[in-house]
């Protein structure tokens, strides 16, 4: 098993006939991944890569059965497009679309909670990398032969960083059941803390690796999650050691203006809730490798 | 994107907040007859830079005369202040701000930021006005108040209120609180605001509620949609480095370091640098070359990083997805030939296209030095800028 997706979730594509999204359609498709269909308002009847584009999500929905959608619209529309399929019966929405407006996102946070939690589309991203359930799914921007199937689970707020770390995990022999990207911004879709569990409840993944960055609260709102509700354990690494305060590092999210949130202080934090913390970006696969093999044993 | 205090408090006078009358200048002869102009017996004149502390630093000067605005103009005019936000380079001042005096009774902090927890507008109030922030929450937190705004409906009536009885307002000032709440708020949401700071917001001995001061930033993902907004931007007051980056669809922020950093994504890059110091090296800046990147645009990259005099090094770490290999060494053999750089170059490539990225390399004849994984090349980048450095001491030794 793996969280999010698998071989059989029927995907649609938002925004398909985009370069970029063409392009990411077809690598999604040569992974295996079940993609049934595409959306572009205007466009419905044409075909890309063999399947189907339809006007809306929820004419999408109805003629293949779509159960999740990956965005890559444009960031002036993108918000719209995920409120679309929050309202479509779509179960799973991975955004990667980069320049979101944060409060285009706060009121997609909000349109979500409409939704009683049963029924409530789950959201990551956005400006994430996707997710990939190795040798099943791929929804997302990622290069899928750098994750060997496995059992370790990933999650990540830069998409670079967990290509790394899954490389190093390939390199010492280890696999992913699932690696989910959260995205680079302050307003997202799912915290560390919402992916901890699924992992948790998920029988396939034996250790969590958390890939963290410098900006906001989410890595002491995981760390006090795993401290009092996990029975896995979990490895972390968080980036932007040497960052100076007060400066936006690339991503909008990544920017020091809080006690907590600069990365000695989430380490600080994480170390004191019991997770394992790779001390730089070099060794976090075996730091990874050691805490499994200590699972095992 | 910061803007200037005045053009913050035109945005937020617009919006029904009541500032002080106050006109802007860029000489001391126009500071000068602009308090002519705005009348009164004293002035405040405040030099315009983006960030916040001026008043400690001497950007901030009371004047009780023409000739006394002229001099402190004198003062600050074509200077550099350093505050505790400016780092120790300073902010030029090229413009400065003069305004009319007013009545305190009572000072009072205020501050709409986008909370990360909540995930919605915050509003932050203190009692304590006229103090950073930060020291109010160390030195007396039991004064600060705090609300969140529910985005579907946008700031009530009652909240605003709530936030006047709580700062202890009479309840003849807390009508005019309950205003210039709610316009905070609507400059925030209508024009995708990420900050609005009013410190001091004061109660006039009139019982006036009046913003002496106001910072907002503005997020930068949203200015396609405020022309207007977008138009106040001062160049003047960024490093030039980073603005020349931004324009060129890279994101770059400088350090202090000898070791150049091109990278691809923020995480790998902000880890880059952790890896650097971690080999005993110092990073000289942070640099996320994007997607897609093309040859021309790492080629830019090399420039960009390279105007910096201080590197004398770098570091080039691309884990390709999105990106590809072989674009990305082409840049580099193309930055080298151009550029004939002669401070070691270090570049490791992982993903995708990396075997056809590394042929590329190793054919184009040049001291290119490669690595395998992120450590190996941290490594080798500050061995290679140590030995550089230590051959440079004995040419220079040499020459004299």
């Amino acid at each position: 098993m793996s969280i999010l997706i698998d071989r059989n979730t029927r995907v649609i594509v938002q925004g398909i006939t985009g370069r970029i999204a063409q392009f990411h359609a077809k690598d999604m498709i040569d992974y295996g991944t079940n993609v049934v269909g595409g959306v572009v308002p205007g466009k419905g009847g044409q075909t890309v890569h063999g399947v189907p584009v339809f006007d809306t999500v929820k004419q999408a929905v109805e003629a293949t059965g779509a159960e999740a959608s990956i965005v890559f619209v444009p960031p002036p529309f993108a918000a719209d497009s995920i409120m679309e399929a929050a309202d479509s019966g779509i179960r799973y929405c991975v955004c990667v679309t980069d320049g979101i407006p944060a409060q285009d996102m706060i009121r997609v946070k909000r349109y979500m909670y409409r939704y009683p939690k049963e029924k409530r589309m789950v959201l990551t991203g956005p400006n994430c990398a996707g997710t990939i359930s190795p040798g099943q799914a791929l929804l997302g921007i990622m290069p899928g032969h750098i994750y060997l199937k496995g059992n370790v689970g990933i999650i990540g707020r830069s998409g670079t960083l967990g290509y790394e770390a899954a490389a190093q995990l390939k390199e010492m022999g280890l696999g992913v059941s699932t690696s989910v990207g959260i995205g680079g911004d302050p307003i997202n879709g799912s915290s560390f803390r919402d992916i901890l569990e699924w992992f948790e409840n998920d029988p396939q993944t034996e250790v969590i690796a958390m890939i963290g960055e410098i900006g906001g609260p989410q890595e002491a709102e995981a760390a006090d999650y795993i401290q009092t509700k996990m029975s896995k354990p979990v490895v972390a690494y968080v980036a932007g050691l040497t960052a100076p305060k007060g400066r936006t590092m690339g991503h909008a999210g990544a920017i020091i203006s809080a006690f907590g949130e600069s990365a000695s202080e989430k380490v600080e934090i994480l170390s004191a809730a019991g997770v394992t913390v790779a001390e730089n970006p070099a060794v976090i696969g075996e730091t990874i490798a050691r805490v499994v093999k200590e699972k095992v044993a | 994107m910061d803007i200037h205090e005045y053009q913050a408090k035109e945005i937020l006078s617009g919006f029904g907040v009541e500032t002080p009358s106050g006109a802007l200048a860029y000489s001391p002869e126009q500071a000068a007859y602009r308090a002519r102009e705005l009348g009164g017996e004293r002035w405040v004149v405040k030099a315009q830079v983006h960030a916040g502390g001026r008043g400690k630093a001497g950007g901030v000067k009371l004047c009780d005369s023409e000739a006394e605005i002229y001099d402190a103009c004198e003062g600050l005019f074509g200077k550099k202040l350093v505050t505790h936000q400016t780092g120790p380079e300073g902010k030029g001042v090229y413009r400065v701000y003069v305004e009319s005096t007013v009545q305190i009774a009572r000072e009072i902090y205020l501050g709409f930021v986008l909370d990360r927890s909540s995930q919605r507008v915050m509003i932050v109030a203190s009692s304590e006005g006229g103090m950073e922030i930060e020291e109010i929450s160390i030195e007396k937190p039991d004064t600060i108040v705090r609300s969140t705004v529910e985005p579907a409906v946008g700031l009530q009536e009652f909240q605003a209120r709530e936030i006047a009885f709580k700062l202890g307002l009479e309840p003849g000032q807390v009508q005019a609180m309950v205003r210039t709440l709610q316009g905070c708020y609507a400059a925030f949401s209508e024009l995708d605001a990420t900050m609005v700071e009013i410190n001091p917001l004061v109660v006039t001995s009139d019982s006036k509620i009046v913003a002496l001061d106001a910072k907002m930033s503005f997020d930068d993902n949203a200015l396609f949609r405020h022309p207007q907004v977008a138009e106040l931007r001062d160049k003047s007051q960024e490093d030039p480095r980073e603005s020349r980056a931004a324009d060129r669809g890279l994101s770059y922020v400088g350090l202090d370091g000898n070791i150049g950093c091109i990278v691809n994504g923020a995480g790998l890059a902000m880890a880059t640098m952790d890896t650097i110091k971690l080999a005993g090296g110092e990073p000289a800046n942070f640099l996320d070359i994007g997607g897609g990147a093309s040859p021309e645009r790492v080629a830019k990259a090399f420039r960009l990083v390279t105007s910096d005099s201080n590197v004398q090094a770098i570091l080039v770490n691309i884990f390709a997805g999105i990106n590809r290999c072989d674009w990305v060494a082409e840049g580099v053999v193309l930055a080298l030939k151009e550029m004939n750089l002669d401070i070691p170059v270090v570049v490791r490539l992982a993903g995708t296209n990396v075997e056809a990225g590394q042929k590329i390399l190793a054919q184009s004849g040049l001291p290119i030095i490669r690595a395998g994984t992120l450590m190996e090349a941290a490594e080798r980048a500050v061995a290679a800028w140590q030995s550089d450095i230590g051959q440079s001491a004995k040419t220079l030794g040499a020459a004299i």
